[in-house]
C-alpha cells in the first residue's frame, strides 16, 4: 500500500527539487511519445533542450533565447504578486496588447522626429495602458465584487478587437499601400527598443532582469512583500496585521498590468516592429505557465523563463530538422505544466510504502 | 548591423563546409501560418511540398515548420532554415512579408518565394494565384442557389486579396439574381476553428442560406451541415468530404506544378526572381467538382464559365462596372488591369457595408 501523509509543513527541499522532478519526467514521457512517433527519442530530446544552446548556430539561437523569454519573465513577474495574494489576473495578454497600442501610438506620433525623449514617453505610455487596461477588472472587483478572473479574461477579447481597428485605422502606415499594419517602430531609431540586435539585446531585457531584481527584494526585504505572502496564506491575519484588502488588489493588479503593457510596448517596438492585427500570440497566457513553473518566486520564473523559451526554440528546430508535429511538441510542454503540478503532492505529502499505522 | 556581418560569415563558412553535399541534395523548406491538417490553405501547401518531394526523390529534402506566427518568430524560422542549409525557402503567407525581406537580405544565396505578397529582391520572388476567377464561379452557383437571397461571407483580413474575392463573387451573384445581399463578417484571422464556426452561425441565423469563406478551416462546412439547408464550399481544398451536400464545390489551390519547377529552377540554376500570379488556365487555381446537389443547367453554366476563363475570352472583372460610392470604375467591355486589382481596396456598387478601416 502507498498511503500519503500530510507534511506539517511544506517541505524545503522538494519545493525546489520538484521543478527539476517535473523536467525530467517530461523528458521521459516526452522521449516516449517521441519514440512512438517513429523518432530517435534521444536525438529530439537534445535538439530541444540542447541544441539552442550549444549547435553549431548556438550564436543565433543564445540571444532568440532572450529575446522569446524576456516578455514571458517580464509579465510573469507581474502576475506572481497577484497570485500569491490570491488576485487573479488572467488577462496580461489584454494588457500586453493595450500597452503596445499606448505606447506605439506614442512613437508613431513622433514619427519622423529624432529625440532621446521619444523613447521614455514611449515606455510611460506603455506601462499606463497597461496598468488602466488591469484596473478595469481590480476596480469593478473592489467596488462591485465582481470576479475578477472573468473580467480580465473577457478584456483579453476586447484589447484583440481594438488591436484590430488600431491595425487598419488610427495606426496603419499611411505608405503601406492600404494593408493593415503599422509602421515599423523597429526602423524609426529614436523609438526602437533594440539596444544589439546580434545579442538579442532590447530592453526589455534589461527590463525583465530589473523587474526579477526587484520583484526578490520586494518579497523578501520588504513589507510589502510580507503583506503580499500573508494575504495569500491567511486573509483574516492579513487584515488583523493592518493589510487593506482592497488596496491590495488594486496594486497587484495595477502592477501586473503595468509589466505586462510593458512588455507589449517593448516588443512592439523591436522584436515585431510594428502594430499588426495579430501582433499578440499568447505570451500573456504562457507567462501564468511560467508563474507556475517559477514556483511564483522571481528566480525561479527567470529560470522557468529560460526553460520555456527554449522549449519553443528548440521545438521549432525539431520540426524542421526532424519533421517532428508541433502537436507533439506542445504536448510536450503541457506535460511540463502537467508534472509540475502533480509532483507537488511531494512537496505538501510524505509517500509512506507499505502498511502504514492506523490513524 | 553587426548580425548581418556574423549572419553573412555563417552563411559563406556553411558553404564551403557542406559545398559537396549541396551539390547532391537541394533542400526546399516551406513556413506554414496554420497546421497541416488545417484541411485547407496549408493543407495544399503541404501538398505540394509532397509533390517535390515525390518528384525529385531522393535529389530533394524537404522541411517544414507549421502554424508559424507572423511576426519575430517567423522570422526565426526562416533563418535557422537558411542556416541549415536551405537553398530555397517557400513563405506561404501574406504576413510573411517583411521577415522574408528580412531574412533574404542576410542571405543573399538562398532564394525565397513568398505567397500573395508584393515585396520583391534579387533573391525574393512572389507568387499568388488568381483566386477571384474560382470566386467568380462561386458567385455563380451561390446566386442561383439562394432562396433567402442572403449570401453569407465569412472574411479574414481586409487585404487586396480577400475584397477581390468578395467582390467577384457579388458580381457573379447579383448577375444571375439581381436582388441577392452579401452579409459579411471579419473574422481577422486565416485559420480559427472556433471563430470561423461562430461566423457561420451568426450569419445563417440572419438568414444566409449560401456561406462563402475565405478562412482556411472546414468548420463552417461543419456548421452547415447542422444547420441542415445550407450551401457551402470548399476553401484553398477540396473539402470534399463535406459534398455533396452542404459542399457543392470549391476553390482548390494546387500549388503542386509551380514548386516543382521553381525547385527544379534552383537545380538547374536558372532561378530567377519573378512575380507570378496564375489562375484556372494554368491550373493554379482549380474547381472542385460540382455536385449533383447543383442543378444541373446551373452546373453547366458555371462549366461554360470555367471553360471561357481557362480559354481566356473571359475576365471576372468586365465592364460596365461602378465602384460601391456610384462612380465609374470600368466601362462597358473593359477589363480590369492588374495593378488595381492587386491593390484592391474598394467594393463594386451594390455591396453594403463598409471595409473595415
Amino acid at each position: 500500500m502507498i498511503a500519503l501523509e500530510k507534511r506539517p509543513q511544506p517541505s524545503r527541499g522538494w519545493t525546489y527539487a520538484t521543478p527539476i522532478l517535473a523536467v525530467i519526467l517530461t523528458m521521459i514521457c516526452g522521449g516516449l511519445l517521441f519514440a512512438a512517433l517513429g523518432k530517435n527519442p534521444f536525438e529530439t530530446i537534445r535538439t530541444i533542450f540542447l541544441d539552442p544552446l550549444f549547435s553549431e548556430f548556438a550564436f543565433y539561437y543564445r540571444p532568440q533565447l532572450l529575446i522569446k523569454g524576456a516578455p514571458l519573465v517580464l509579465i510573469a513577474i507581474g502576475l506572481s504578486f497577484g497570485f500569491r495574494a490570491g488576485i487573479w489576473n488572467i488577462g496580461a495578454e489584454g494588457q500586453y496588447i493595450v500597452g503596445a497600442i499606448c505606447g506605439a501610438a506614442v512613437g508613431l506620433a513622433f514619427y519622423p522626429t529624432e529625440s532621446i525623449f521619444i523613447f521614455p514617453l514611449m515606455v510611460l505610455a506603455g506601462a499606463i495602458g497597461g496598468f488602466v487596461w488591469a484596473m478595469i477588472p481590480g476596480v469593478l472587483r473592489v467596488k462591485f465584487g465582481t470576479n475578477e478572473i472573468l473580467v480580465s479574461l473577457m478584456l483579453v477579447y476586447v484589447a484583440e478587437q481594438l488591436l484590430a481597428s488600431m491595425a487598419l485605422g488610427a495606426l496603419r502606415n499611411p505608405e503601406g499601400m492600404g494593408f493593415p499594419g503599422s509602421r515599423n517602430l523597429a526602423q524609426y531609431d529614436a523609438a526602437s527598443s533594440w539596444i544589439d540586435q546580434s545579442i538579442g539585446m532590447h530592453w526589455g531585457v534589461v527590463s525583465a532582469f530589473i523587474a526579477v531584481i526587484f520583484a526578490y527584494v520586494a518579497l523578501s526585504r520588504h513589507i510589502f512583500g510580507f503583506h503580499v505572502r500573508l494575504a495569500g496564506q491567511s486573509p483574516r491575519a492579513a487584515r488583523f496585521a493592518g493589510v487593506n484588502p482592497g488596496a491590495l488588489i488594486l496594486i497587484c493588479m495595477g502592477l501586473s498590468g503595468a509589466l505586462a503593457g510593458l512588455a507589449g510596448l517593448f516588443e512592439v517596438a523591436g522584436p515585431a516592429g510594428q502594430i499588426s492585427i495579430d501582433f499578440n500570440i499568447g505570451y500573456g497566457f504562457t507567462a501564468i505557465i511560467v508563474a507556475f513553473l517559477g514556483r511564483l518566486h522571481p528566480i525561479g520564473i527567470l529560470l522557468a523563463g529560460g526553460l520555456m523559451a527554449l522549449t519553443y526554440i528548440g521545438g521549432e528546430i525539431a520540426q524542421s530538422n526532424l519533421g517532428l508535429p508541433l502537436a507533439a511538441i506542445q504536448m510536450m510542454q503541457g506535460m511540463l505544466l502537467f508534472f509540475l503540478l502533480a509532483v507537488d503532492v511531494l512537496t505538501n505529502y510524505r509517500v509512506r510504502f507499505g502498511q502504514g499505522k492506523p490513524a | 548591423m553587426t548580425i548581418k556581418t556574423i549572419l553573412a560569415g555563417a552563411t559563406l563558412a556553411l558553404g564551403l563546409a557542406t559545398g559537396v553535399a549541396a551539390q547532391d541534395t537541394t533542400t526546399v523548406g516551406f513556413v506554414y501560418v496554420g497546421p497541416v491538417g488545417d484541411g485547407g490553405w496549408t493543407y495544399e501547401h503541404d501538398k505540394g511540398r509532397l509533390a517535390v518531394e515525390e518528384h525529385f526523390g531522393d535529389a530533394v529534402d524537404t522541411v517544414f515548420v507549421e502554424s508559424v506566427p507572423e511576426g519575430p518568430d517567423a522570422e526565426r524560422v526562416m533563418t535557422q532554415m537558411a542556416l541549415n542549409g536551405a537553398d530555397l525557402i517557400f513563405t506561404t503567407s501574406f504576413g510573411y512579408m517583411d521577415q522574408t525581406v528580412a531574412v533574404a537580405e542576410k542571405f543573399p544565396d538562398v532564394k525565397f518565394e513568398h505567397a500573395t505578397g508584393y515585396k520583391r529582391a534579387d533573391n525574393v520572388s512572389t507568387y499568388s494565384a488568381r483566386f477571384y476567377e474560382g470566386r467568380a464561379v462561386q458567385g455563380h452557383i451561390a446566386g442561383e442557389m439562394t432562396e433567402s437571397n442572403i449570401i453569407g461571407y465569412i472574411a479574414s483580413f481586409p487585404i487586396p486579396e480577400v475584397i477581390r474575392g468578395i467582390n467577384s463573387a457579388y458580381i457573379h451573384a447579383k448577375e444571375v439574381n439581381p436582388d441577392v445581399e452579401f452579409k459579411i463578417v471579419w473574422a481577422y484571422t486565416w485559420f480559427d476553428p472556433a471563430k470561423e464556426a461562430e461566423a457561420a452561425s451568426v450569419l445563417i441565423e440572419q438568414g444566409a442560406d449560401v456561406i462563402l469563406q475565405h478562412t482556411d478551416s472546414t468548420a463552417p462546412q461543419a456548421a452547415a451541415q447542422s444547420a441542415g439547408n445550407v450551401v457551402t464550399f470548399g476553401q484553398a481544398s477540396d473539402m470534399a468530404e463535406f459534398g455533396p451536400f452542404p459542399r457543392v464545390s470549391s476553390i482548390i489551390d494546387n500549388w503542386a506544378p509551380y514548386y516543382i519547377a521553381r525547385t527544379q529552377a534552383v537545380i538547374d540554376g536558372t532561378w530567377e526572381s519573378t512575380d507570378t500570379w496564375d489562375g484556372i488556365a494554368p491550373g493554379m487555381v482549380e474547381i472542385g467538382e460540382i455536385t449533383e446537389a447543383v442543378p444541373a443547367e446551373v452546373k453547366a453554366s458555371a462549366e461554360a464559365m470555367i471553360e471561357a476563363m481557362r480559354s481566356g475570352e473571359y475576365n471576372p472583372f468586365t465592364g460596365p462596372l461602378n465602384k460601391q460610392d456610384g462612380s465609374a470604375w470600368l466601362a462597358e467591355g473593359e477589363v480590369a488591369d492588374d495593378g488595381t486589382l492587386a491593390g484592391m481596396d474598394f467594393y463594386v456598387e451594390g455591396l453594403a457595408g463598409e471595409i473595415p478601416q
